[in-house]
């Protein structure tokens, strides 16, 4: 079993590396440095001093691989790919063109974006969870139905629709929250209630009808058959045996998002105004600066990789039949 | 104690209402053992789960009552119902790895039943598993209660089936196709466990099954159902001793056996009609050979021809049994014997000492298992592990063993179709060229001389092509000379070879049942009119019926054509009837080959003895 | 004569529509796809969807047939002179609700409104004042608006409403009374068969939804001519004609998005599945590593560059909408390439399964070639899935582009879209009083197409996967009461007062 995890801990280092030359290809030889510094610097003509200068400052003047200049191993590594790509192995993020130190932005914001973040993720599961057994259970009754139904209209609904409306409704007409903001304390339950409900709901349509398929899938299969024969009440098929069953795979592709939770949520905390890492990439997205957002697509792929390596070590701890084999 | 009166079961489908069972009437007393005999789909699993009202979501029952001890199970509210299932009924199913909950210990399994329906609790009832541990034969018991069901073998598996069946001492246990699933000698160790437990704690015993083998052994009263209806009942031994029905008949004949080598058996025409028609005659009518002009018009009804013994037919029935009874016997005049097939002469006159078509010297073929960080070969399945046999060109060579001793990998390896899975050493020489050297052209004229027919009608015709395409697709590849206008010409020639009409060449396999698809999977082989056809458990996925007409066919083109069989199945019966010489395979090795009087009439090797010893026999006058 | 236009994506929705065609075409000549598109026809929700998305197709169509309008010699001009065009292109649509694209106030305006939202100094008398000033085009027609308004909306729209419930119902009967035609029998018969739902196609559904659709046409033709039906924007520009302008980004979004991740999801799919070994390794590969990086980063970054891309070649397009529409080509490619994930995934599992089938083994001991069996035998029969992940795709590329919109990497904010009016109705809804018609607008139109799409998908899910039936939620549509109830389960765990 150490073997197995190990080794999907190698391929998961194996795919990062991928993702490093993938965007380091994408943002240094599709897209030039040159490139950058004219969008940055805006405008229609800009001259190729201007370019030079912002190039300079910020550390983009260097060779992409080679530096012929410098012998030894520091041709290497005083190239843009040392600096810029490999560096971030290392978790050393650099600095974002407009000169700011990533890595201590990551570290403030992570905070609040987890703040956000995990209230919706374990509330919404509990809720979805909840929304699809009910369903199951009141399986063929217009329970079911309706709340298929429902289910479908909510997931036909943007997202963005439920937080206009919802922080209309809340915080400009009833005012029992504020539209938008962060804080420490007690006041972080003010601030937080709106995104994280909001969060829950936006979401709650589609996963519960697919929570609902995963549940009947499973009571489908034989061996609910042979539990009911036995005699068990409903109830005990339901929870003893499916929700045991399909517990497995909802419990392992919860694992595997749960890491992702670090980076926020892009627009939940651009709309209530979090300071977290999900406004942190749409300032730096608007602001095209691209340091920010190759920092963040670095993070993102390790964050997504170790959900792919917990998901592996949960299944190996939670199935029997991975477990003892 | 149970008794079931006019139940009429309907399956809601897209191709409308089913009506799955229909009028069934019977009685199980205490203590016996009671069959329920038919094809597939003719209703004895929905007839199972009615009684316990475990009926897919699509089905329900529609009249009629199920009586157990005076209380109509049907009109029973589902909290009460819940007492009667496991407490008064058990059940057991067909296929134990997927009727047990894969992620519960199988002491759980065992132990929730106990706690539902009887006053011990913790210790007790822990006590109480490990008994029924003992009691159904699970070695260890102490220790294989932790176990999962995926860590036990499929016969151990059906083992805790039945304790979780019996855990709560049921007055009556369904038993749906119990040992299907099972290898025969698995087989045969289910069926005494059943046979003991049920005299043991004088139960009743509902057997459901399509093997009549196991009704002979198992029954002491046997219904005999036929697209959704009994068409016979009667105690075991006067059933087959003297069967009424023409259906009961028919089946007889259909089945394979030694006794008919060399004559064809008498395979039943046609098909089971559709069950969501009505109907206003004998269901039968259409393939009965004694079918009158009332049989299209006339309900037949089950009735009473002397004691215990009751048939569904108009040739019992006043006023026509008046009319046959003046004959004798009703079906005194029965159909005629089959006339015995005419062995071809020139294959009688084979000299012996001829080149083998086939010659196969110290085969192995081992899949590879890959593990560690670099998923290095670490070690190999041996699927096949050293075997050689022959096969005279027009003969039948049948490869036989249970599950998993390798018999299906020889036959794909012959064809050539795991060069890139497995490590194949040993030679295969097909008509003097070594079939593992060949490639390229060399490999393509080698499969025109040998071809395939797989077990699962089903899967092996692709379902978006034509037949047409279908037969066309191996005569284009493989005999790329035949332009297409004489390649269509030929593909029309194969139907007619196969018993198929030529109407089928625009259609699409779904439309043809699992007979007529077998069908097109030999035509399809023949099509490039090969000497060797190499058939894997060709009839397994087949009825009786159904399988009488394949067997039927593959021996008339045998004779014909003088093809080679490379026969591979589990199926002693078709063994003894086709087989010129066999191979008994076990663990990827042959334990004894042979002529086939030879082995079946005097196996020399104690694994041969064992399997013959467990296949189930009709114990029926001749 | 004009010049007509064609942007890349309307060649590609032509093109997207000849393909659709074709596979109708093919469908009705293969007859297991012919009985599997019947049972999504005989699905009433879906067909009801089907007449919702034919609407929003056809609208789509409409808008994606461009043309420059010929401008009027200048006077004097030679009468040799090169013909000049006008620099802004118009669509069909365009020039079919040409008063309601002309017919921009200044700025907001209620639904209905003959006045203003806001106020502005405008003369009253000859004196200044602030007031909410009269609209230029809406409700223009009133002399006196504070006494006819209600009275002249209450007409036209009960006017409207009558003509087109009207003129759905005749086109109802017309269908009926061809059906008979054709089937050969009375028209009580046909009638009566299409009421009680025994039609091969549900007819009813699909005529009760073209009755009510044509009936809220007609409601809106009649107000429209003289009103802002759902007010104009912060620029005056018609709320209702935007909301209809951002139908064709949203399905030009969700069918060519969807189109563009098939190539690859098909072809490293069924190559993965089939071959294995190493190649099933490397394709495994490169779509962890494409899905390990988070989508909307992926995008932005892509888009990005685009936008570097395309602002450093500003020569190779002639019109703003040009250059527009080659950033909305250029996002679907970019959604396509970013993820063909989830089909590969799905489409390597089916093929591994498929080539383990007796058939594809049947059809290697023929000697057929790798090639031949991936195309004949593994491309046809995992059809079924590619097709029902693009139903499902193209509600969820929907709802992102809106998403993508407001993160600001979605399409030009010249393009109309419901992104960019959610994105506006942002700010508007925080206004006091709220400025509310660009959110409902965008809601509802947005909301029909995807749920229109979600219930159309669902059906063709069910017909095309047969699993997928069993999670059809199901009505007890049984009679109550009776032997027949208690032999089903669902009096068991019907709620305590439900069950009789």
């Amino acid at each position: 079993m150490l073997s197995y995890i190990l080794r999907r801990a190698l391929y998961g280092v194996l795919i990062l590396i991928g993702v490093n030359l993938f965007t380091f290809v994408l943002f240094f030889t599709v897209n030039t440095p040159d490139d950058m510094a004219r969008l940055n610097i805006g405008g229609k003509r800009v001259t190729q001093e201007a370019i030079e200068k912002w190039k300079v400052e910020r550390g983009y003047d260097k060779p992409l691989l080679y530096n012929a200049r410098d012998d030894g191993l520091r041709a290497l590594s005083n190239t843009i790919f040392f600096e810029r790509s490999v560096q971030l192995f290392a978790l050393r993020f650099g600095a974002s063109d407009s000169g700011r130190d990533i890595g201590y932005e990551i570290r403030q914001r992570i905070g609040p974006s987890l703040a956000v973040a995990l209230p919706t993720f374990a509330l919404g599961v509990m809720a979805t969870v909840c929304a699809a057994l009910l369903m199951v259970f009141f399986r063929a009754t217009y329970l079911d139905f309706w709340g298929v139904t429902l289910a479908v209209v909510m997931m036909s609904i943007s997202s963005l629709f439920y937080i206009i409306v919802g922080q209309w409704t809340f915080s400009t007409l009833l005012r029992l929250v504020p539209i938008s903001g962060f804080a420490g304390g007690w006041d972080l339950f003010k601030f937080l209630a709106l995104p994280v409900v909001i969060g829950v709901v936006a979401r709650l349509g589609y996963d519960a009808l697919l929570y609902r398929t995963m549940f009947l899938e499973e009571s489908g299969k034989d061996y609910v058959r042979t539990a009911r024969a036995k005699g068990l009440s409903e109830q005990a098929v339901l929870f003893r045996h499916v929700l045991r069953n399909a517990a497995l795979p909802i419990l392992t592709s919860t694992v595997a998002v749960l890491p992702l939770l670090f980076l926020g949520s892009l627009i939940m905390e651009s709309f209530f105004g979090i300071p977290g890492l999900g406004s942190y990439t749409i300032d730096a997205i608007n602001a095209q600066d691209f340091a920010v957002v190759r920092a963040m697509v670095f993070l993102g792929s390790a964050l997504y990789i170790v959900g792919l390596v917990l998901t592996d070590i949960s299944y190996t701890v939670a199935d029997p039949r991975i477990r003892l084999a | 104690m149970l008794a079931i009166e006019n139940l009429d079961t309907v399956l809601d489908t897209d191709h409308g209402v089913v009506r799955a069972v229909e009028a069934m009437t019977l009685t199980i007393a205490q203590g016996e053992t009671f069959a329920l005999v038919g094809e597939s789909g003719c209703g004895k699993s929905v007839t199972a789960l009615s009684i316990l009202r475990l009926l897919p979501d699509n089905g329900r029952v529609d009249a009629g009552a199920i009586r157990l001890d005076d209380v109509d199970l049907v009109q029973l509210p589902e909290a009460r119902m819940r007492d009667v299932r496991g407490r008064r009924i058990g059940i057991i199913f067909q296929e134990p790895a997927t009727s047990l909950n894969p992620v519960m210990k199988v002491g759980d399994q065992i132990y929730e039943v106990i706690v539902r329906h009887t006053p011990l609790r913790g210790a007790a009832a822990r006590a109480k598993v490990i008994e029924w541990l003992v009691r159904v034969g699970i070695p260890e018991p102490q220790r294989r209660c932790d176990d999962f069901p995926f860590q036990m073998s499929g016969g151990q598996k059906q083992r805790i089936m039945i304790a979780i069946a019996l855990a709560a001492e049921p007055d009556l246990v369904i038993a749906d196709e119990p040992t299907t699933a099972l290898d025969v000698t698995i087989q045969k160790q289910i069926l005494e466990l059943l046979r003991d437990l049920q005299a043991e704690r004088r139960m009743a015993l509902l057997l459901i099954t399509h093997d009549l083998g196991i009704v002979a052994q198992m029954a002491h009263r046997v219904a005999l159902m036929y697209a959704g209806q009994i068409v016979e009942v009667a105690p075991t031994p006067e059933f087959f001793a003297r069967p009424l029905h023409p259906y009961a008949r028919l089946l007889f004949g259909a089945l394979p056996e030694a006794a008919k080598r060399g004559r064809p058996l008498a395979a039943i025409a046609g098909t089971v009609p559709p069950l969501d028609r009505v109907f206003t005659g004998c269901r039968l009518e259409e393939r009965c050979p004694r079918a009158m002009a009332a049989c299209r018009s006339t309900l037949p009804e089950l009735r009473g021809v002397h004691a215990d013994h009751q048939v569904r037919c108009l040739l019992f029935q006043a006023p026509f049994a008046a009319g046959a009874a003046a004959g004798g016997s009703p079906l005194s005049a029965a159909d005629p014997e089959p006339k015995p097939m005419a062995r071809g002469a020139p294959r009688a006159a084979e000299p012996a000492s001829e080149s083998p078509l086939l010659l196969v010297r110290d085969y192995r073929v081992h899949f590879p298992i890959r593990k560690g960080l670099l998923k290095r070969t670490v070690g190999y399945v041996k699927a096949v592990d050293g075997v050689s046999f022959a096969i005279p060109a027009g003969r039948t060579l049948a490869l036989v063993g249970e599950s998993g001793c390798g018999k299906t990998t020889i036959g794909k390896a012959m064809l050539q179709l795991l060069r890139t899975s497995a490590r194949i050493d040993g030679t295969a020489t097909l008509e003097g060229r070594r079939l593992d050297e060949l490639r390229g052209a060399g490999l393509r004229l080698a499969r025109r001389r040998m071809q395939i027919i797989f077990q699962d009608p089903f899967a092996s015709l692709d379902p978006r092509m034509r037949v047409a395409e279908i037969l066309e697709e191996g005569v284009a590849s493989l005999r790329p000379e035949i332009a297409a206008a004489s390649r269509q010409r030929h593909v029309a020639e194969l139907l007619d070879k196969v018993g198929l009409r030529r109407e089928a060449l625009a259609r699409y396999p779904h439309e043809f049942s699992g007979g007529q698809r077998q069908r097109l999977a030999i035509a399809r082989a023949l099509a490039v009119e090969p000497r060797l056809l190499v058939c894997d458990e060709p009839t397994s996925a087949l009825d009786v019926s159904v399988q009488a007409q394949i067997l039927n066919l593959l021996a008339e083109l045998q004779r014909e054509l003088g093809i080679a069989y490379l026969f591979i199945t589990h199926n002693f019966a078709v063994v003894e009837y086709l087989a010129d010489e066999i191979a008994v395979m076990r663990a990827g090795r042959i334990v004894e080959a042979g002529a086939a009087a030879k082995i079946l009439s005097a196996p020399a090797e104690g694994y041969t003895r064992e399997l013959l010893a467990a296949v189930p026999r009709l114990k029926r006058a001749a | 004569m004009p010049k007509i236009v064609l942007l890349a994506t309307d060649v590609a929705l032509l093109v997207l529509l000849a393909g659709l065609a074709a596979y109708v075409w093919h469908v009705r000549r293969t007859p297991g796809l012919r009985a599997t598109w019947r049972s999504v026809l005989r699905d009433a929700p879906a067909m009801s969807a089907l007449v919702l998305l034919s609407v929003c197709l056809l609208i789509a169509l409409l808008d994606s047939l461009h043309f420059r309008p010929l401008l009027p010699q200048a006077a004097g001009a030679a009468n040799d002179a090169a013909a000049a065009y006008s620099t802004r292109s118009y669509s069909v649509l365009d020039q079919l609700l040409k008063r309601q694209l002309e017919g921009t106030e200044k700025t907001y305006s209620a639904p209905l409104a003959y006045r203003q939202f806001t106020k502005d100094s405008i003369e009253i008398d000859g004196r200044a004042a602030r007031d909410y000033p009269r609209l230029v085009h809406g409700g223009a027609h009133l002399t006196d608006p504070e006494r006819q308004w209600l009275a002249d909306l209450v007409l036209r729209s009960a006017a409207g409403l009558a003509g087109g419930l009207l003129a759905g119902l005749s086109m109802a009967l017309a269908v009926v009374a061809l059906r008979a035609r054709m089937l050969r029998e009375d028209f009580s018969a046909a009638w009566r068969a299409v009421w009680r739902r025994e039609t091969e196609v549900q007819w009813r559904a699909i005529l009760f939804t073209a009755i009510l659709l044509l009936g809220a046409f007609g409601w809106i033709a009649a107000l429209w001519s003289v009103y802002h039906v759902l007010g104009t924007d912060r620029t005056g520009n018609d709320v209702l004609f935007q909301a209809i302008k951002s139908l064709r980004t949203a399905v030009v979004i969700g069918s060519l998005a969807t189109l563009a991740t098939l190539p690859f999801a098909i072809v490293f799919g069924i190559l993965a599945g089939y071959f294995k070994g190493w190649v099933d390794d490397l394709i495994q590969y490169l779509y962890t590593v494409l899905s390990s990086i988070p989508s909307v980063l992926l995008i932005a970054a892509c888009v990005l560059i685009i936008q570097v891309t395309i602002d450093k070649y500003p020569n190779l397009y002639e019109t703003g909408l040009e250059r527009a529409d080659l950033r909305l080509l250029l996002l679907c490619v970019v959604l396509g390439v970013t993820g063909w994930a989830t089909l590969c995934r799905l489409l390597r599992a089916e093929t591994l399964k498929l080539t383990e089938l007796d058939y594809v083994q049947a059809a290697r001991a023929f000697g057929v070639s790798d090639l031949g069996i991936m195309q004949r035998h593994v491309l046809p029969n995992v059809m079924h899935v590619v097709l029902i992940v693009a139903v499902l795709d193209f509600s969820s590329l929907v709802l992102y582009e809106a998403v993508l919109s407001y993160v600001g990497v979605g399409v030009d904010p010249t393009t109309p879209s419901y992104g960019s009016m959610f994105n506006l109705a942002r700010t508007e809804m925080s206004r006091d009083p709220t400025v509310w018609w660009n959110l409902v607008a965008a809601f509802g139109f947005m909301l029909t197409l995807v749920l229109s799409a979600n219930l159309f998908a669902g059906a063709v899910r069910e017909a095309f996967d047969p699993r997928a039936r069993a999670f059809r939620p199901r009505r007890d549509q049984r009679q109550p009461g009776g032997a027949r109830r208690h032999g089903s389960r669902e009096t068991a765990i019907a709620p305590a007062g439900g069950a009789p």
